[in-house]
């Protein structure tokens, strides 16, 4: 226990302050903070689904929960169920064989619901496009609010990605990143 | 080249991997499959081509990891009856692969005793095999949900618990049926394929100086494994042989790719036992690591590193040195965390005695990498079978018997020292000279085979005249390691699963394709 207490003192904390890019990330983060309480009245809970990816991704989201970028302390976190969630966090071409698990989900997940597509095969479909197996990017099967391209994206193109859906929502300005259209 | 234990007639293979493949008739498939069996040798991977065009008819491949190497055996099937003697009666690991071959090719084993389908969910119909040349892979369908037949437990006060396929963490889809009395599982049976995204028919017709990205996506946490053993196998069907220096620093991909992989499991070990600490501790080293391969080689889990003929990537000699100081970073932090983690008393009683797969069974069932170390199956490919820069290096074994959890944990952090070791002695050795040449232009058929760091990975390759792919055949150790996750989950309690599952970590999207 000694040892233990002695390597968080001596560890510290390695929060990064601001994430890069520096300046209009700050902003970004303090319109965040506002949209998010505006809209939910409370912290951001994510539900992630992985619809077909290499999991890639999926270790870049997880990369997303170590101290380096802090998410619990911005007040998003991710959760176990989609009825718990504000947010789905999707990743992959959508696999046929998850094609109705997935929209399963977003029926599951109460309005005002955000989906934000990772990475280049949530994009377009990318490497593995549409075949009989593959139904490609995200927003064939499910609406898609922001797509974050990227092979994968590193955990801070997925949060400026996650911030660009939230704070683009009340002032129906276009997402920062490459959004695709509400309608599948 | 005459297998120890076959009385076939092989032919060697030229590459770094010591291979050898041999034309079989029915009778010899089996003969082969029971000297192989006698001998304690286990069935790498099963998959099968469609070679009508050529002639041949359909072909099932199997190979098996021999005492001189990989031995490759194929069978010419009757055009009118696709249909081969059934392996899995010898080598369990067999079924699914079966299973998922008559999936995609209609090729099927006589008298299996399991003929479900594995990838097909219902997805597309039961007479449309994508495998086959003939088929238009862009030909969509409407999806129907399809019954599927999971095996019932009975008796008094047992029920039956429902998982996935999307869970409840950030981790890939799969369905887990558990079948319990109070928190005791009786029986656990998965149910794969979620995530098959048609990877193997994507392959076809591309050209061979590309296909690297796309098995370095088959999963994404062995991009490197995956990578090498394509270039392994782009390289052993063309003939080429790679500047050492590529060799070298493809090794030093791979370590710190292995490297990477146990810092990330540590900590969700240690989360997944309620050691929160663990997991904020190892995933901070984790991204240091990370961090350090987006500056060095552009790419944070090192993707399109190893390409066909060598790797893009170079390193100088400042580089170099801040690689190795990363190492004796790392070590040290690392060594701390070991000391914390052995003493805690909490995280050892979850670890210990928890998940176990005997040795017996281990050898029994084809238990490969890093789980069967842990289950005391003395292999590593990088010291019974090492290509360059290996051989040179030696590599350390990492072995414990106790086959649970704790042993689990143990190899990983053993192998991390290792890799910590191995990289140091790479960036001090590097030989120097070119880093890639160009592969030449011929027909031919390759293997290769990688230890990375979950365990074995294969790619078996087809190319034509033209440097593109007929067939690319991807091979994941989870394949044989997921049917002993069942076995390891017998007796213990359902809350204690995601921490068995997490200390195998096995890979969804390498088995489903």
């Amino acid at each position: 226990m000694l040892f233990l207490l002695k390597q968080v003192i001596r560890t510290g904390i390695c929060t990064e302050p601001a994430p890069q890019p520096t300046e209009e990330w700050q902003v970004a983060t303090e319109r965040l903070q506002d949209n998010i309480l505006k809209l939910l009245g409370r912290a951001l809970a994510i539900r992630q689904i992985d619809a077909g990816s290499c999991n890639g991704c999926e270790l870049e989201i997880h990369a997303l929960n170590n101290p380096y970028y802090n998410l619990e302390g911005r007040g998003i976190k991710f959760v176990a169920s989609p009825r718990h969630a504000d947010m789905l966090l999707v990743t992959g071409p959508v696999a046929r064989n998850m094609q109705i698990a997935v929209k399963r989900a977003y029926e599951a997940t109460p309005e005002p619901r955000i989906v934000v597509a990772v990475g280049d095969c949530g994009c377009t479909g990318g490497i593995f496009g549409e075949s009989y197996a593959s139904c490609g990017r995200i927003a064939n099967v499910i609406p898609v609010d922001v797509a974050i391209p990227g092979c994968p994206p590193p955990p801070l193109e997925i949060l400026r990605g996650i911030l660009s859906a939230v704070s683009s929502r009340p002032a129906q300005a276009p997402a920062k990143l490459q959004g695709t259209s509400r309608s599948p | 080249m005459r297998m120890t234990e076959a009385d076939v007639e092989f032919l060697t293979l030229p590459g770094a991997v010591r291979a050898a493949v041999a034309m079989v008739s029915v009778t010899q498939w089996t003969e082969v499959a029971q000297a192989f069996a006698r001998a304690g040798a286990r069935l790498v991977a099963l998959w099968g081509s469609d070679r009508r065009d050529l002639g041949e008819g359909m072909v099932v491949l199997a190979a098996y990891a021999a005492q001189d190497g990989l031995a490759c055996v194929r069978l010419p099937l009757h055009h009118a009856v696709p249909e081969y003697p059934d392996l899995s009666s010898l080598y369990p690991a067999a079924g699914r692969m079966q299973r998922a071959l008559f999936d995609l090719l209609g090729v099927r084993a006589l008298d299996a005793e399991d003929e479900r389908p594995w990838l097909r969910h219902g997805a597309w119909p039961a007479d449309y095999f994508p495998l086959r040349r003939e088929i238009d892979a862009t030909r969509q369908f409407e999806v129907e949900q399809e019954r599927y037949e999971f095996v019932s437990v009975a008796g008094d006060g047992v029920h039956e618990i429902p998982v996935g396929p999307i869970h409840a963490g950030i981790i890939e889809p799969g369905h887990f049926r558990f079948s319990i009395v109070g928190e005791k599982v009786l029986r656990l049976e998965q149910r794969l394929g979620y995530v098959h995204k048609g990877i193997e028919k994507r392959f076809e017709a591309m050209p061979l100086a590309e296909g690297h990205r796309l098995a370095g996506r088959v999963s994404g946490d062995s991009t490197v494994a995956y990578a090498w053993a394509y270039a392994m196998a782009a390289e052993s069907a063309t003939g080429c042989v790679i500047p050492p220096r590529a060799a070298w620093l493809r090794a030093l991909l791979l370590e710190r790719e292995r490297v990477a992989n146990h810092l990330g499991d540590l900590g969700a070990l240690g989360n997944d036992a309620a050691l929160a600490f663990g997991l904020a501790q190892f995933s901070r080293l984790r991204e240091q690591w990370l961090r350090l391969n987006a500056e060095v080689f552009g790419h944070r889990l090192l993707m399109d590193r190893i390409v066909p003929g060598g790797v893009d990537a170079n390193l100088d000699m400042d580089t170099l040195a801040r690689l190795r100081r990363q190492c004796d970073d790392i070590e040290q932090e690392v060594k701390l965390l070991r000391a914390i983690y052995d003493e805690h008393a909490g995280l050892q009683d979850r670890f210990q005695n928890t998940g176990i797969v005997s040795p017996e069974l281990a050898a029994r069932l084809g238990l490969c990498g890093l789980a069967a170390r842990a289950s005391g199956q003395a292999r590593d490919l990088r010291i019974d079978l090492p290509c360059a820069p290996y051989d040179a290096l030696g590599v350390g074994l990492a072995c414990e018997t106790a086959g649970d959890v704790a042993a689990r944990v143990t190899v990983r952090f053993d192998e991390v020292f290792e890799s910590l070791r191995l990289i140091r002695a790479i960036v001090e050795r590097l030989p120097a000279g070119e880093v890639r040449c160009e592969l030449p232009v011929v027909e031919g058929f390759g293997l290769g085979w990688i230890e990375g760091w979950r365990g074995e990975v294969l790619v078996a390759l087809e190319c034509d005249r033209s440097a593109r792919i007929r067939r690319c055949h991807c091979h994941d150790p989870s394949w044989q390691n997921w049917p002993l996750l069942e076995h390891a989950v017998i007796g213990n309690i359902v809350p204690d699963f995601p921490l068995i599952n997490k200390s195998f970590n096995l890979s969804y999207s390498g088995q489903d394709l």
